[in-house]
């Protein structure tokens, strides 16, 4: 869904603009695919959509290219997040949880709510990843979003994370790329789902009826990257100023409801869309930005962590 | 005369034979033996850190690894890190020097950027200790110390929840890090379970193929092979589909009245097993109907004239003459099962994953290839080692259908 949106927005018309063809694939954070191209100096990708943990990582081992912003556009134009060393801003995404009011009529409400079991039965649809999930059984923990990486960065604060989990474990259902928790919501093989509100939008759009809970939401950024030693960096860096003009950006919002990162293009962008995305003013109430560093430095050990605990 | 006549036809076939089959030996040499080793070698390898930190590996070396390093440890690494301009192999460095202790590739990165932006005067120690406290902690010398070793057990250690501690002395992890002993013995059990579904639901499927009529026993080949040809994904997805709380199976269970909620037949281990013996069935009821195809019905109407009865007949004669094929199949419905991770991770529930899972972990997500080397290395033990005692038992030639 994302790659169709990013196909029509992004893709098709750079082509068309710079009479080339683009091949697409797709990028589900094996960061050993890029290593192992930049490593065997046979990259066959040139621009990559990446989360922000993972560009900090890869922008420290050379993974990707050092940018030379003089070349890509105004960086004054851009929120100041979106401006990063080897990323350009691509979109703001946010994390919440979703249930079908066709079979949820009075649903959870936060994420106490969503480890309530008793007053809504059935599964829980989580991600399966360290990443979002710690963070949102220490929310439905009673802790304050301000006080939120504080506490994970404790070895209690992980511990009870966990044991928030083991509450629900019996009931969840991990999913790992963003379109199986629609599906699986629409299935009704889960009751209540986290998943990036894009998708749950995009479905809304098709017909279904699945309410997004905000309370509580993640928000953070994914970026454009160009791989190290990319056979065609001057397109690549082409691709990353077309992509980053406001009147290209501001249509993405209108097929997918993420945020832009070009504030001249959220000037741009329709109202109606304007709503669902999650840095519209009623959806930010009680949202926490995702702390891309703090997971740089302890994705490693909090993963090592979490499958361990997972396959208990 | 058999003694004369036997090494004049040996000669003649030895070189032919031998010529029919180098492509396969090469084939293999290549693109199996070559990488196999190289892959395995990774497990026990530990040339990352000396390798883009070579003046600290030489220095660390003279340690006795009690309380902090001396001085020229600390200018060494602090050389090392200043003089580097391999971001990458750095990047390997700092990832291996994190299996040993959480937090470091953050931390040898933020000293290394610091060593380079600035040039100061003060000695190495303090250098190093103003950039971060924990330079301070012998904890990240003797992790630099290990990780500089010319070999390593860390890997192995790991792959059956052990460690060396800072005093060299093999512990287990802790708790909440324990998961690889489980995984192996619960990949052991799913795929025995699986193994013997199999058994019960393919045995007779086998017989039935090799009795009946030949256009319904071609039907019924035709239905077994089928799932052959389909990618494991597509089946895989088919069967979420299939079996979901909205699904055929649900939809028509709740219709006929037979269950009045729907049941969950996926997402947990009934649903793991129900897809694993679909896939897998094939393995089963091919080797078993090729043995059972060359079995006489003489043997039985023969048991049958002396009295028994068809039941007594069917044990005493049918089964134990079929049992070489049941224990081909058995051997690799098995073996491929304790292979799967696909299947567990998209369709199984939380703590369905199986050890393959953490291999591909380790290989794509993480990037620790020591580890994930580790880990197929006693796989690969295990299978080798089954099919050893199998091969023991029924022989060899059998199991590779030489017979």
């Amino acid at each position: 869904m994302l790659q169709d949106a990013e196909r029509m927005v992004f893709f098709e018309p750079f082509a068309k603009e710079a009479g080339v063809t683009f091949s697409e694939d797709s990028y589900a954070g094996e960061q050993a695919k890029i290593r192992a191209m930049v490593l065997s100096k046979n990259v066959t990708w040139d621009v990559v959509q990446l989360d922000h943990a993972e560009m900090i990582v890869g922008c420290d081992e050379g993974l990707y290219q050092k940018l030379d912003w003089s070349k890509i556009g105004y960086p004054e134009d851009f929120l100041p997040q979106a401006v990063q060393p080897c990323g350009v801003g691509a979109f703001a995404w946010s994390f919440i949880f979703a249930y079908d009011q066709d079979r949820i009529t009075d649903g959870p409400k936060n994420w106490v709510d969503f480890w309530n079991l008793k007053k809504w039965p059935g599964k829980r649809g989580m991600r399966a990843s360290a990443r979002l999930t710690l963070e949102a059984a220490l929310l439905a923990d009673g802790v304050k979003n301000e006080d939120l990486y504080k506490v994970l960065a404790t070895d209690e604060g992980v511990a009870r994370a966990f044991k928030k989990l083991d509450e629900i474990k019996s009931q969840i259902v991990w999913w790992s790329t963003g379109a199986e928790p629609i599906e699986r919501l629409a299935a009704g093989d889960v009751a209540v789902t986290t998943a990036f509100n894009g998708r749950v939008t995009t479905a809304n759009q098709n017909g279904r009826h699945f309410a997004l809970v905000w309370d509580g939401q993640m928000y953070g950024q994914d970026y454009w990257g160009i791989v190290s030693g990319s056979p065609h960096k001057d397109l690549a860096e082409k691709f990353l100023t077309f992509a980053s003009r406001p009147e290209i950006q501001s249509k993405l919002p209108e097929k997918i409801a993420y945020g832009i990162m070009n504030k001249k293009a959220i000037a741009m962008v329709s109202p109606k869309a304007g709503e669902a995305m999650p840095t519209a003013p009623q959806n930010l109430k009680n949202a926490i930005p995702f702390d891309a560093a703090f997971w740089a430095e302890n994705d490693a050990d909090l993963t090592a962590k979490f499958e361990a605990w997972r396959a208990r | 005369m058999p003694e004369q006549k036997q090494p004049i036809r040996r000669a003649k076939l030895t070189t032919a034979p031998i010529l029919l089959s180098a492509p396969l030996v090469v084939f293999l040499t290549v693109f199996f033996f070559a990488p196999l080793a190289v892959m395995l070698s990774y497990s026990v390898r530990n040339n990352e850190v000396p390798s883009v930190l070579p003046h600290l590996s030489k220095a660390i070396a003279t340690w006795d690894g009690r309380g902090l390093p001396p001085d020229s440890v600390f200018s060494a690494l602090a050389l090392d890190l200043r003089s580097n301009n391999d971001s990458m192999a750095l990047g390997e460095a700092a990832r291996r020097l994190d299996f040993e202790v959480p937090g470091y590739r953050a931390l040898l990165f933020k000293t290394a950027r610091r060593l380079q932006a600035e040039q100061t005067s003060t000695a190495p120690q303090d250098e190093l200790t103003s950039i971060d406290a924990r330079w301070s902690n012998p904890r990240y010398w003797l992790a630099l110390n290990r990780a500089t070793a010319s070999l390593t057990p860390a890997f192995f250690l790991a792959a059956f929840d052990l460690k060396m501690d800072d005093a060299g002395r093999i512990v287990r992890v802790e708790d909440d890090r324990r998961v690889y002993l489980d995984t192996f013995l619960r990949t052991f059990q799913i795929a025995g379970t699986v193994t013997l579904l199999c058994s019960v639901i393919g045995y007779p499927i086998a017989f039935a193929i090799t009795v009946l009529p030949r256009r319904l026993a071609a039907a019924l080949t035709f239905s077994v092979i089928l799932p052959f040809w389909t990618s494991l994904l597509v089946r895989t997805s088919a069967w979420i589909v299939v079996l979901s709380k909205d699904g055929v199976v649900n939809s028509f269970l709740t219709r006929l009245g037979i269950v009045s909620e729907p049941l969950q037949l996926i997402f947990n281990r009934t649903g793991l097993y129900i897809v694993m013996v679909h896939i897998l069935l094939p393995f089963m009821v091919l080797p078993i109907r090729s043995v059972m195809n060359g079995i006489s019905p003489n043997y039985m109407k023969a048991s049958a004239s002396l009295g028994a009865h068809p039941c007594l007949g069917f044990f005493k004669v049918y089964l134990p003459l079929t049992l070489p094929g049941v224990g081909a199949g058995c051997l690799m419905t098995f073996i491929i099962a304790i292979g799967y991770y696909i299947t567990p991770a998209l369709v199984g529930g939380a703590g369905d994953n199986m050890i393959s899972f953490f291999i591909a972990f380790h290989t794509n997500s993480v990037i620790n290839w020591g580890m994930a080397a580790a880990l197929g290395v006693v796989l690969l033990s295990a299978v080798l080692l089954i099919f050893g005692t199998f091969g023991r038992l029924l022989g060899f030639s059998r199991i590779v259908a030489l017979k």
